[in-house]
């Protein structure tokens, strides 16, 4: 382990950024996101929930696939070039680095999504321990440990230090890179830090969702949950906008698109949402016709469909996004309780 | 609260109305959601309290085509949205009961959040009918506290003011929260150089993720299908790697609830992202105000707003665009 | 952090299609067509499987799935019979031949030709454009006429003008060898002197036995009807194979948009047995 004060942070992003992109949550228009890091940029570690996830940086909201160019009768294809300048994202959390695994499952899997992977073997993550989890977070609920978050290199920072520990070739790559900047931790170091590890835990202890109860959820839970009633119950503040799916760090559906610049079309892929009424549309009609129909999709593939296909790995990782930007005050946790009759809780 | 709940119940259980619209107790102390309650059991449920944000009217287009008359609580500001949609012939006004609910300024949880105030188990001081002025937070990080005026979403604060427009009946005491000039925010953004000012609609649309909540809460949004749902236009509904079409969403759909919009605020209320949409909306506002005279949507149903109306002396569109 | 080359080992992302060239174009029906396609230089773009969809793209219109109605036997192009119903349609409708279009694929699972097929008599029913993925099979197995035990063909229509393919069943589907073939129209009409009437109801006239692997493909309410009537002649579901369709957009299980319960069309399907289809959560 290594450890830097933090009052060193903007050489260690300048240093960063001399070898590759760096993406980093920064402030801007009073919103909190990752994005390029220029010295300019307003870098914000502080905000510990950025209002999108960090997943952008591997599966951008939009990009380019290709441009098809049309002379009389003959088509042209030209491929995007796939993502070749390596980058860092620095300062995800232990919830989105998950969302990460979560997204490589689909994108991972064969056929391989080649622009994904690309970013992804050309992307380092630093991710950063959450000081102070807050009241709509629930990853410990999916086994996340947010005090010790996996990635290529994990961050603490605690007091006046940032302390720093490489986990993969990727992260002593990168901190080959900023050696210059860090220092060897000591005896007393791991002490602080783990001092600082078990806060965070204890505080993950209390937080109202704690105790939220996955059972009856999983693989082979289709049938009964499919059908109950109370999914009748729950949709009907929902708005059907794409708020939930856009902010959460695994919602992966995109839909793909042309685009007629004047000189070509061009096909991008962007994401969709499966809240959306013209989701699943289609000349002939649209086999999810209610809001209620399309609402159960969100979470049915969140909590079983995934699971069923990812050796029982649920597809939401509690980061509570939703839960703090629906407009509606609706969100996963609102529905996981509402199908446990006992609200959700562990017993005792 | 109480005496609204008990009035609801009572509605309720003498067939005056057949189900109840208001808001249900979240699972945070701050995230109620909007409710349809049938039965009077379930109105344990039924809350109000100062984050029960949300402008019920739209819902009552929907409403509306239900079987039997709805009770709907409204805000003061929810009833010109109301009044608006049954211009429009929307809302059924014959299956809306109206409980006009009482407003002392609504919350708004990202700025409690951005007080530094997070773990929050409890709030004290949210409640409909305390008038303490001081929200107080019982938060896994020790207690905190804030002023509820500087809690409140913005619109609050430019506040048209707490009398019902329209209701069957009144319910609480509201209590004056406007200390803010609706149009200053406007004024300031009139008088940037044009740079300026688009550098500004630049940082705050690139924000923009096309989740269309400002579209689905905004009760002037009440097309059956809407013209970014179609698939004839590149810019239906998705977001496009050129930025471009984030702002073209954003001015045509001020362009289209025009005259209409009653500046209820939801759609900033609702952004993910934090965007003062209803900025676009109060230019226009106050470009109808200066052109036509004052006019406010849904304070009367029965005068017809400007832009669907026409007069001899009606200001040219050559006037209006030399304005720039 | 040099530059790198890992990825140069990638195969050309299976989002990324190839150009196609419309070669013949053949008007079936008042509204379907049948598009013949082959790659620039000649030759087929890609080797399929019989139920296999390829995803068609008019550049800035629109892309769509379509089962490839040719056989895999045919060496020299491929195939695709498309019904004009919406907006991507009504363009590949007014297309030329000659003209260019993209093509990637293909897609999906195909019909156990190869393993559960082998050996069984098989009965295939269609209604209206629901042919177009089954005459790829009908035309493997003739291919392949020795693997394969008789074949009975029912194939209906909501008039004669609307029966797709119909050179090729008189020509060559009712001459092979241990091949019946029987046609049947919604409505009498002048110059038609075959059966009338819906295909779940001539399939009960005709009553099969059971000793065959029944293949169906058709307008939804004409599969719920020959599946109950399937049933009656005592076909169990393992006996019964059907396609799916759901909006598509990747066509490789990634979009989320053809998600039915765990399965993905487009990739689990098109193809389904029917007690796979009784798992699946009723959305489709």
């Amino acid at each position: 382990m290594y450890k830097m004060k933090i009052e060193n942070m903007n050489a260690l992003f300048r240093t960063i950024s001399g070898t590759q992109d760096l993406i980093t949550p920064i402030r801007s228009a009073g919103q909190t996101n990752f994005g390029l890091w220029t010295e300019e940029a307003s870098v914000d570690l502080h905000t510990l929930k950025t209002a999108k996830s960090g997943k952008d940086a591997f599966f951008p909201q939009s990009e380019n696939l290709y441009t098809c160019l049309r002379k009389g009768q003959r088509l042209t294809i030209e491929p995007e070039a796939l993502r070749e300048r390596p980058f860092t994202v620095f300062g995800m959390r232990a919830c989105d680095v998950r969302g990460v695994e979560v997204l490589d499952r689909v994108f991972l899997a064969e056929p391989v999504d080649t622009f994904y992977a690309a970013r992804r073997s050309h992307g380092t993550i630093v991710a950063l321990a959450c000081h102070e989890p807050e009241e709509s977070c629930f990853c410990q609920v999916f086994g996340t440990d947010c005090a010790e978050a996996c990635a290529d290199v994990t961050v603490w920072m605690v007091g006046d230090m940032l302390y720093w520990k490489e986990l993969t070739e990727k992260g002593i790559a990168l901190t080959e890179t900023v050696g210059a900047l860090l220092e060897g931790a000591d005896a007393a170091d791991e002490a602080a830090l783990n001092v600082e590890k078990e806060a965070i835990r204890r505080i993950t202890e209390q937080l109202p969702y704690t105790g939220l109860s996955l059972e009856g959820w999983g693989r082979d839970a289709t049938d009964v949950k499919f059908h109950s009633p109370v999914w009748e119950m729950l949709y009907h503040p929902c708005l059907a906008c794409g708020t939930c799916t856009f902010v959460c760090p695994t919602c992966q559906c995109y839909d793909i698109k042309d685009y007629d610049t004047g000189h070509g079309v061009q096909r991008y892929r962007c994401w969709d949402s499966c809240m959306y009424s013209d989701f699943t549309m289609m000349a002939h009609g649209n086999n999810r016709t209610s809001q209620m129909q399309r609402f159960r999709q969100r979470f049915m593939h969140k909590l079983v469909y995934f699971p069923e296909n990812n050796e029982g790995m649920y597809s939401c990782v509690g980061c509570g996004r939703c839960v703090e930007k629906c407009p509606e005050g609706l969100n996963i946790v609102k529905v996981i309780k509402a199908f446990a009759p006992e609200g959700g809780e562990r017993n005792g | 609260m109480q005496e609204l709940r008990d009035r609801v119940k009572a509605l309720l259980m003498d067939g005056t109305v057949d189900r109840v619209l208001g808001w249900k107790a979240g699972d945070l102390p701050y995230n109620p959601e909007a409710a349809y309650f049938e039965t009077p059991e379930s109105l344990t449920e039924f809350i109000y309290d100062g984050f029960c944000g949300a402008n019920l009217s739209k819902m009552m287009i929907e409403a509306s085509k239900l079987e039997g008359r709805t009770l709907v609580c409204l805000k003061p500001c929810d009833t010109y949205s109301f009044n608006q949609l049954l211009t429009e012939h929307h809302v059924d006004r014959n299956k809306a009961y109206i409980i006009g609910v009482a407003c002392k300024g609504k919350l708004d949880i990202e700025k409690i959040h951005a007080f530094g105030i997070k773990g929050i188990r409890r709030i004290r001081g949210s409640e409909a009918d305390v008038a303490s002025g001081i929200l107080q937070f019982e938060t896994i990080y020790g207690e905190k506290s804030c002023a509820y005026a500087d809690a409140m979403l913005e619109r609050c604060h430019v506040c048209k003011g707490k009398e019902h427009r329209i209701y069957d009946e009144l319910i609480g005491e509201s209590k004056e929260t406007k200390d803010a000039d609706r149009f200053a925010q406007v004024e300031q953004i009139e008088a940037m150089s044009p740079d300026k000012r688009f550098a500004y609609f630049q940082k705050e649309l690139s924000k923009c993720i096309r989740c269309n909540a400002c579209r689905n809460v905004c009760p002037a949004c009440s097309c059956r299908k809407c013209v970014f749902d179609s698939t004839r236009f590149d810019s239906a509904q998705k977001a496009n790697v050129d930025s471009f079409e984030e702002k073209m969403f954003h001015i045509i759909r001020a362009f289209h609830v025009a005259g209409r919009c009653t500046d209820c605020g939801e759609c900033s209320r609702v952004c993910p992202q934090g965007i003062p949409l209803h900025l676009f909306n109060r230019k226009f506002i106050k470009d109808i105000n200066a052109f036509y005279g004052e006019f406010q949507a849904g304070e009367d149903i029965d005068v017809r707003g400007p832009l669907v109306s026409y007069a001899l002396d009606d200001r040219k569109p050559g006037q209006t665009a030399e304005r720039g | 952090m040099g530059e790198c080359t890992c990825h140069k080992n990638y195969m050309p992302d299976t989002l990324i299609p190839k150009v196609g060239v419309i070669t013949d174009i053949r008007e079936e029906t008042p509204d379907v067509k049948t598009f013949r396609v082959n790659a620039p230089e000649g030759g087929k773009l890609f080797e399929h499987m019989p139920g296999q969809c390829a995803m068609l793209c008019v550049p800035g219109i629109s892309e769509g799935m379509f089962s490839i109605t040719s056989s895999p036997t045919n060496q020299e192009y491929q195939e695709f019979s498309i019904k004009k119903c919406g907006e991507l349609t009504s363009y590949l409708h007014d297309l030329q031949a000659g003209d260019e279009i993209t093509v990637r694929g293909p897609y999906g699972n195909h019909f156990p030709v190869e393993d559960r097929l082998k050996g069984q008599n098989l009965l295939f029913i269609a209604g209206g454009i629901g042919l177009a993925p089954l005459r790829s099979v009908i035309n493997y197995v003739l291919d392949h006429r020795e693997d394969y035990g008789t074949v009975d063909i029912l194939y209906g229509s909501r008039s004669a003008e609307d029966l797709v393919q119909l050179k090729e069943i008189r020509e060559v589907w009712m001459k092979a060898e241990g091949v019946n073939v029987y046609l049947t129209i919604d409505r009498e009409q002048e110059g038609w002197d075959g059966h009338v009437g819906f295909v779940p109801a001539y399939l009960k006239e005709l009553g099969f036995t059971t000793d065959k692997v029944a293949l169906v493909c058709g307008p939804p309410i004409m599969i719920k009807f020959v599946l109950q009537g399937l049933e009656e002649l005592g076909f169990v579901k393992e006996q019964v194979y059907t396609t799916l369709e759901l909006r598509m957009k990747c066509g490789i299980g990634k979009c989320g948009r053809c998600n039915i319960g765990s399965k993905y069309v487009c990739k689990d399907g098109p193809v389904f047995r029917m007690d796979e289809v009784d798992q699946l959560p009723d959305e489709y």
